[in-house]
């Protein structure tokens, strides 16, 4: 089987993903060609050589709709002959895009591929591709559908994670953010989005908060409550976990991940093909896995996933030097760490998503290349990847700095 | 034409007026023949030129209460007869013949002339549905009027475009409550939401309703206009997205999923909603032929329907004894169950002496009657005038003189024998020979509380739940001397006051209280095996249960199972009680004072500002040791099932129930056992006898000899019986023959 090699990643910054987000103004797809265009620009590439486009979206419709990835590698000036597709699998879905596009190059079939993700949330809006599980009842019901805030509400309950060990997390995520960046640590990786005249239109994740404290965070109501009271959707957690007496509400929009814009890539390919660019490897994927878990609770897919991927890689927990698990919300990590007691130390040691936001289709590119930039900075081997995703699923991926 | 169950009068001005008026009934049934001639009608209406228009009442007081659910019944019978044969020309013939008047609806709809419905009264379920299909609707003011669909109540759903016309007509999200609460709706109501057309005084309806025509009200739909919108915005869009999420959790939240009926719901607004009107039907009536053969539908129909109706028209009352009229009734006690029964009473016309021991007390008892019409008044359910004339019939009074003349005693005094006596006998000294006297305990024997009278031929036991004005439930009691007379004295009181009696024979806890407390004690001992408090609590209500063990315990005090778990154990020996409860009860009651809800300390805490929360002092009590996550949540929820229905078998062996039909309404109505399942019996019926024995040797192997089955239930099961089959109606019947 041939190997597949990382040689190299670009993401965009994170604007806010609302209407006054810097990267409003931009359009989906030129979102995610300013990723592309960055990619082949610092690497000189000749795009003649990329068998395909991946890219990872999760409400592609309106804008973001038809072929995204097709779209924006011809606005990007890949040529006519490099095809695009796109790809979803909710959250994991700019991982997923990546592991497909590996794929191509393990079983021989492609020689180099451009995998990643784009989202505009705030163009597009979070859940504008509808879908049938939250309203069908012939799905919503016997899976025991409820939003994933209530999810993430659940699992603190279920697991004992209280509002203070949440918070506490948050804290942590925004003050590892804003030390990476002072430190230069995403200066490598993150290019600026510019306009057609070549001025900066963002060169920073501008979700930040390294104010952020447990007084300021104390200030913050539930922002699940309501909805699980009122909806109806508190019941639901508990039948679905009757151990738990009730769900208790602990999560907030300071220790969720942000709603923000952004674009990523990441270039892959066989050795041949890596020689014939000119290009030396810098990474490898060594392995993926994917898998379904309780889709009512949802958000525990990590753990799952991470479990058959070690059992089949014949790995140990101890064997990963650094971990990279989406902060969708704090729980979600929190809950991962206890199951394999990983220290923090390991965990999502430059912040996540909870500082700097989870553009939803582009987050599995964009923490991959995090990995990998912070194994080359510390001279580690091997790091783990893995988000939480909707419906109750889980995607990881183990990469080595080569 | 003429017709035999409407008439049709034509008085040449263009409009037909059509009168539905079955003879020799007091209300109009949707049954196989009305729907015929129904269609004939529709046929005359369709083909006769001349005839522009139509107006649709009712020539009795109510429009109608909807379909005979026996016509449902005659369909399954064929579709079962055939479906060894050919079992898809068999679906097709039930799924054919079970849209037969949905189809006859729409046709009516749309054959291009208005027709409009003149409600006089109440339009219950496919009776509604006939007014929904029509192009507009007036009712008369009438406080009295229910308009609704009350199918989900026994299992079904309306099908005949009841869930298709109704979120057109309103948003979804009200039409989603409507059909699954099976709620009615009074005509004020009605109107402001848009499904009546409007309200007119009595005398004006059909010149209300024959106006809209003559005015140029149109025979189209408005789902049959090419620009129609759903009145709550399409499924996919904001407006849906804010509607069927939360209902579908909603409905998880209020049904636990126990309800196919309720499931198809949901299921046929989703998809009907989705697509234009005549697709919505087919899809409508492929739930309908589906949730028709459920087990829930028919054991419901069965229980809810039929067996609630035959127990409350006194199938159990003796025969050849006169109907007694009862004027005046004595109730001793005026504590909570005291107050209720006095109040019950009233409300039924009937004189009241509310009797204590003073004069504050007794007036105290009165009071609870007072806050619930002021209750009432302050919501307009009722007048000032008839709050008066009830508070006027009870009498608070410390004199036992004043029971003369009452022709039934009704007992609630305190739980202790001596008073009981006490009570008994000063009572009996004042009233008349042919006055019948009732306890209301619920714990003590009545045979033997009978030793305390002169006349134990007219002693009887009349068991009311709590809060009495809410439950529906009474368990009439036979001691060993109790005649007849006593029997049909307190069937006749009970059916004055409007609720369904079940009679049983003397046993301890009689029959409810004694399945009930089986639920209790597996509660208990689930906790002293480790699994979480919170984990019981919300199986049983998963089971089916109306609250968890735990939670009825604390309702009924910890400290009475207590004490009924030691005089088991000095009446009938060590062995008689499981000594996990006993510990776990000792730690509660006599370690940690928790006696349950009227100390605010049991097995949940009761805080003054918010809802109870499980004790956390329980973790040291049983801790919890039993992993959530690998544990066989299907069999927790099948013990607690099953030790009540297996329980329920032993009443019937022992003759504590002599009729099936009170085991399945008295579990329903007096403890709530799982409705879908129609009842403790039934629960067994459906499982089929020989499951239900193989599932409680399962049980009994694993959890102990509680699970035993009965040498009746293994008789059964060997020889393929049912309780229905050989204990039921048709079984009696064929025994006569």
């Amino acid at each position: 089987m041939p190997d597949c090699f990382i040689y190299d990643h670009v993401r965009t910054p994170r604007g806010r993903g609302k209407k006054d987000g810097s990267l409003h103004e931009v359009t989906a797809m030129e979102l995610a060609s300013q990723s592309l265009r960055a990619l082949r620009d610092r690497n000189d590439l000749d795009t003649e050589l990329v068998d395909d486009v991946v890219l990872g979206c999760v409400d592609p419709v309106g804008e973001a709709g038809g072929d995204i990835a097709r779209v924006a590698a011809l606005n990007a000036g890949y040529g006519n002959k490099v095809p695009g597709i796109q790809v979803n699998r909710f959250c994991a879905s700019g991982l997923d895009a990546t592991n497909i596009a590996a794929s191509g190059v393990m079983s021989g079939q492609h020689d180099m591929i451009v995998a990643g993700g784009a989202e505009s949330m705030s163009r597009v809006g979070i859940g504008a591709s509808g879908g049938a599980w939250p309203a069908d009842p012939s799905i919503a019901i016997p899976t025991h559908f409820m939003p994933q805030g209530v999810s993430a509400d659940l699992i603190a309950t279920k697991y004992g994670f209280s509002r203070d060990d949440v918070d506490a997390y948050a804290v942590e995520s925004q003050k590892r953010a804003d030390a990476a960046w002072k430190a230069g640590y995403f200066k490598n990786s993150v290019m600026k989005i510019k306009d057609i005249n070549g001025l900066t239109i963002l060169d920073h994740d501008e979700h930040m908060r390294p104010e952020t404290s447990m007084q300021s965070l104390a200030s913050l109501n539930a922002s699940f409550e309501m909805m699980g009271e009122m909806g109806g959707f508190n019941a639901v957690a508990v039948q679905e976990h009757p151990e738990v007496e009730y769900v208790k509400h602990v999560h907030h929009a300071g220790n969720s991940s942000g709603i923000v814009d952004g674009s990523a890539a990441i270039l892959l390919g066989s050795k041949r093909a890596g020689k014939k660019a000119g290009l030396e490897p810098r990474g490898r994927i060594k392995a993926f896995a994917n898998i379904g878990s309780m889709p009512g609770i949802m958000l525990t897919g990590p753990v799952d996933v991470t479990e058959k991927l070690l059992a089949r890689t014949k790995m140990s927990i101890d064997d990963i030097d650094l971990f990279e698990l989406n902060e969708a919300f704090a729980s979600v990590v929190l809950r991962f760490m206890q199951h394999f007691d990983v220290d923090h130390s390991k965990m999502n040691v430059n912040g996540g998503a909870i500082a700097m936001g989870h553009p939803l289709g582009a987050t599995g590119a964009m923490i991959l290349g995090t990995a990998l930039d912070e194994l080359e900075r510390t001279g580690k081997k091997t790091a783990l990847i893995t988000l939480c995703i909707g419906a109750g699923m889980g995607t990881a991926t183990i990469i080595e700095r080569v | 034409m003429t017709y035999k169950n409407y008439t049709f009068e034509f008085d040449g001005d263009g409009i037909a007026l059509i009168t539905w008026d079955m003879p020799g009934r007091s209300m109009n049934v949707l049954d196989l023949e009305a729907i015929e001639e129904f269609g004939k009608i529709i046929e005359q209406f369709e083909t006769e030129d001349d005839i522009k228009g139509a107006v649709i009442t009712s020539g009795k007081t109510a429009f109608s209460g909807g379909a005979d659910l026996k016509m449902l019944e005659g369909l399954l019978t064929t579709f079962h007869k055939e479906r060894g044969n050919n079992p898809e020309a068999a679906m097709q013939a039930l799924f054919d013949g079970s849209r037969q008047f949905s189809l006859l609806l729409r046709r009516l709809e749309t054959c291009g002339k208005p027709i409009v419905a003149a409600l006089n009264g109440t339009a219950l379920g496919g009776a509604f549905e006939l007014a929904l299909a029509c192009h507009a609707r007036f009712a008369s003011a009438n406080d009295k009027t229910q308009l609704g669909l009350p199918e989900v109540k026994v299992g079904l759903f309306p099908g005949a475009g009841g869930t298709q016309r109704l979120p057109r007509m309103v948003p979804a999200a009200d039409a989603l409550q409507l059909l699954l609460r099976g709620s009615s709706l009074r005509v004020d109501r009605a109107k402001s939401m848009g499904i009546l057309n409007d309200v007119v005084p009595e005398g004006e309806l059909i010149e209300a309703a024959k106006n809209w025509i003559r005015e140029g009200g149109k025979g189209v739909q408005p789902w049959d206009e090419p620009r129609f919108r759903l009145p709550g915005g399409p499924v996919y869009s904001k407006a849906g997205m804010e509607t069927f999420p939360p209902a579908n959790a909603i409905y998880r939240r209020e049904t636990y999923d126990n309800y196919p009926g309720a499931r198809a719901i949901m299921k046929c607004v989703y998809e009907g909603l989705l697509v234009p009107f005549d697709t919505g039907l087919t899809i409508e009536s492929r739930y309908f032929a589906n949730v028709m053969q459920t087990t829930e539908a028919a054991h419901m129909i069965r229980s809810l329907f039929v067996s609630m109706q035959e127990l409350n028209k006194g199938a159990r009352r003796p025969e050849g004894i006169e109907k007694s009229s009862i004027k005046k009734v004595g109730v001793l006690g005026a504590g909570f169950m005291g107050a209720g029964i006095a109040y019950e009473t009233a409300k039924a016309g009937i004189q009241v002496v509310l009797l204590d021991r003073d004069s504050e007390a007794a007036e105290k008892g009165k009071d609870y009657s007072d806050k619930i019409l002021s209750k009432a008044l302050s919501r307009g359910r009722t007048t000032e005038e008839k709050k008066q004339t009830l508070l006027d019939l009870i009498h608070p009074s410390a004199d036992y003189n004043d029971l003369k003349g009452c022709d039934l005693i009704i007992e609630a005094v305190f739980e202790d024998r001596d008073v009981k006596k006490a009570a008994t006998e000063a009572a009996e000294a004042v009233v008349g020979k042919d006055c019948v006297f009732a306890s209301n305990t619920s714990t003590l024997p009545i045979t033997s509380l009978a030793e305390n009278s002169k006349r134990p031929a007219s002693f009887i036991g009349i068991h009311f739940f709590s809060p009495v004005e809410k439950m529906m439930l009474v368990e009439v009691i036979m001691a060993k001397k109790t005649k007849d007379r006593a029997l049909a004295v307190a069937l006749d009181y009970i059916r004055a006051i409007r609720k369904t009696p079940i009679v049983v024979n003397d046993s301890r806890g009689f029959y409810t209280s004694r399945v009930v407390g089986t639920y209790i004690r597996e509660g208990h001992l689930m906790l002293s095996e480790g699994v979480s408090p919170a984990m019981i609590e919300n199986l049983g209500r998963m089971a089916g249960m109306p609250v968890g063990p735990l939670s009825l315990n604390d309702e009924v005090a910890v400290d009475l199972a207590w004490k009924i778990l030691q005089a088991t154990k000095k009446d009938q020996g060590d062995d008689a009680i499981d000594p996990g409860q006993e510990q776990l009860l000792e730690a509660m009651v006599v370690q940690h004072g928790r006696l349950g809800r009227k100390n605010g300390k049991g097995f949940y805490d009761y805080p003054e500002n918010g809802p109870k929360r499980l004790w956390p002092g329980l973790a040291d009590i049983a801790p919890v040791t039993v992993d959530a996550d690998s544990v066989d949540t299907q069999e927790l929820q099948q013990r607690m099932l099953v030790i009540q229905a297996l329980e329920t078998a032993r009443c019937f062996q022992e003759k504590v129930l002599t009729d099936v039909r009170e085991a399945d309404v008295g579990s329903i109505l007096g403890f709530g056992f799982a409705p879908f399942a129609g009842g403790t019996l039934s629960y067994i019926d459906g499982m089929g006898t020989a499951n239900f024995v193989a599932l409680c040797r399962k049980l009994a192997r694993k959890h102990g000899p509680r699970f035993r089955p009965n040498s009746l239930l293994n008789q059964m099961a060997k020889n393929g019986e049912t309780f229905y089959g050989r204990f039921g109606a048709g079984a009696a019947a064929k025994k006569a023959a």
